[in-house]
């Protein structure tokens, strides 16, 4: 009863906005060109959807692929910064200096690598899904509890044992809580990429409506990347809390 | 002929008195002259101070003395957790380090993976040590799982094997981690005040459990407790230690029989015990007096 009354008002807040919107602009007399109508974009949405779609698989297709590619990455180097003190030395320090420069600086250069199109889009969703799992992986490596790694050493398990047993299953809730994050960064790196240099994708649409001043398209693109943003943290929410509920105990997940 | 070769000294400087050893198959573990100091230079400790002790097979060892003379450390020395600094650990006729023995060991602090049920942490052992870690995978379903729940059963925690560590009360976590110290069938235990965070009445109980486990394998023993009477119950025999640097004080048996039970430490003769133990601890603070 108080999840539903929770959902009902939650619900009734975000209709709330968007029925205010709608009301201002009607009042207000705002013009289509500089701020449709939340029903006009709607509207797009639905008509255009079609069109839309294939665009959109696309740059889900190289947002995943890149987070993918990214997260394998990030928890390779994540263990090892955590680990090793070298690697926390030398890595580290890369590291946050790549992540640093801002990623339009570097798409031009995928593009001269790669040409336009997936290749740059994916290789920006993977440098931007890297740090947020690096960092995380790391620390959950570095704060692992020797005690919990003693009672393995006692038995006389090597340092992979003690990884696969106790530093690995410990960093999971790091993990995922960088996964909500990469996910999310992820998805803005590629279409990024897609409004610099592609011709395909959800960010090549934004770019031609904008260049058309289909302002009404061009809140229908928002609104659809804002859906899938969504859809794409709600998803890994999900995962988070089926796969380390310990962290978390059961209770607090419940509600 | 088979035994010689398993004997092998690890170091070939060592082999004159590995075959010593060798010679007196009831000896599991001896120091000799062993010194660890931590840290460097000026700062260093020296936790343990040229310490010598045989252990025979089947005893069961009861360390006590004052806070920060070197008792935990005889364990990790033995556990291969620390290193000597100087002088010689050989534990199962091998210099230690080389996993001669199977040993199991239990901390204060329970360190139960938080991620694992009761009933996975207590099979941890068998994942990591031979010969048990080949058949993991095949077994884990079925016998493993049997045979950690019969033990979980042993020691009171039948109905808890599938529960979290985080839903089970202190006591019960000491029990899990009995089980998981046990689980691979030991050799040698190590038990580094298992119930040192337990109030009085649980902790009793878990001596009875204790001892109960104990007699049914007799593996070799080694408990680090500040309880003199947890010590004199359990013991066959207790080394007292002195302040930093540690150093073996007094090292007798204790003259009672097992099964032992609680009525017997009200006897004059074990509170006559617990008394001297106390005496050897601290001379110059009389407890009740001063302060």
């Amino acid at each position: 009863m108080a999840r539903f009354s929770r959902v009902l008002s939650a619900t009734a807040v975000i209709l709330g906005f968007f029925a205010v919107w709608e009301l201002l602009c009607r009042l207000l007399h705002v013009s289509d060109l500089v701020l449709p109508l939340p029903s006009q974009v709607l509207v797009t949405l639905v008509t255009r959807f079609p069109d839309l779609w294939p665009h959109l698989a696309q740059t889900i297709m190289s947002t995943l692929t890149g987070f993918a590619l990214g997260v394998l990455a990030g928890v390779v180097t994540g263990v090892m910064i955590g680990s090793s003190r070298l690697a926390y030395d030398t890595l580290y320090p890369l590291l946050i200096g790549f992540s640093s420069v801002p990623k339009v600086a570097i798409i031009p250069i995928f593009v001269i690598w790669f040409g336009a199109g997936t290749v740059p889009a994916v290789l920006t969703a993977l440098s931007l899904s890297i740090f947020p799992v690096v960092v995380n992986v790391a620390t959950g490596i570095s704060t692992s509890e020797p005690e919990l790694e003693d009672v393995l050493r006692a038995l006389g398990a090597s340092r992979g044992d003690i990884l696969w047993n106790v530093a690995l299953p410990r960093t999971l809730p790091y993990l995922f809580a960088s996964l909500k994050v990469a996910i999310t960064v992820a998805f803005i790196g590629s279409i990024t990429s897609e409004t610099i240099a592609s011709n395909y994708g959800i960010g090549t649409v934004m770019m031609v409506a904008s260049a058309n001043f289909d302002v009404a398209l061009l809140f229908a693109g928002l609104a659809l990347i804002s859906i899938t943003g969504i859809a794409l943290y709600g998803l890994f929410s999900f995962a988070e809390a089926r796969l380390t509920g310990w962290a978390t105990r059961e209770s607090a997940v419940a509600t | 002929m088979e035994q010689a070769a398993r004997l092998r000294p690890a170091f070939a400087g060592e082999a004159g008195r590995v075959t010593a050893a060798a010679e007196q198959p009831g000896k599991v573990i001896e120091l000799e002259a062993v010194s660890v100091r931590y840290g460097l230079g000026r700062s260093a400790t020296t936790a343990l101070d040229e310490t010598t002790l045989d252990v025979r097979k089947g005893e069961f060892i009861s360390f006590v003395g004052p806070s920060g003379c070197g008792k935990s450390t005889i364990l990790r020395l033995v556990s291969g957790l620390v290193r000597p600094t100087s002088g010689v650990v050989v534990v199962g006729g091998r210099e230690v380090g080389v996993k001669a023995l199977r040993i199991g060991m239990a901390f204060q602090n329970a360190s139960m993976m938080p991620w694992l049920t009761v009933e996975r942490n207590v099979m941890l052992p068998l994942k990591i040590v031979q010969p048990f870690r080949s058949e993991y995978r095949r077994k884990r379903k079925s016998e493993f799982r049997d045979r950690v729940r019969d033990l979980l059963a042993q020691v009171g925690l039948g109905g808890f094997a599938n529960h979290f560590p985080w839903q089970l009360s202190g006591g019960m976590l000491q029990r899990a981690n009995l089980c998981r110290a046990l689980v691979h069938d030991p050799q040698l235990l190590l038990l580094d005040e298992p119930f040192g965070a337990l109030d009085q009445f649980t902790r009793e109980e878990l001596w009875g459990t204790l001892q109960a486990l104990w007699l049914a394998k007799r593996p070799t023993v080694l408990l680090v407790t500040h309880d003199l009477r947890e010590a004199a119950f359990l013991g066959s025999r207790i080394c007292v230690m002195s302040p930093r640097p540690g150093r073996i004080i007094d090292d007798r048996p204790v003259p009672f029989s097992y099964p032992r039970t609680l009525a017997m430490t009200y006897e004059p003769e074990f509170v006559a015990l617990g008394k001297r133990m106390r005496e050897l601890i601290a001379p110059l603070q009389p407890a009740g007096e001063g302060g």
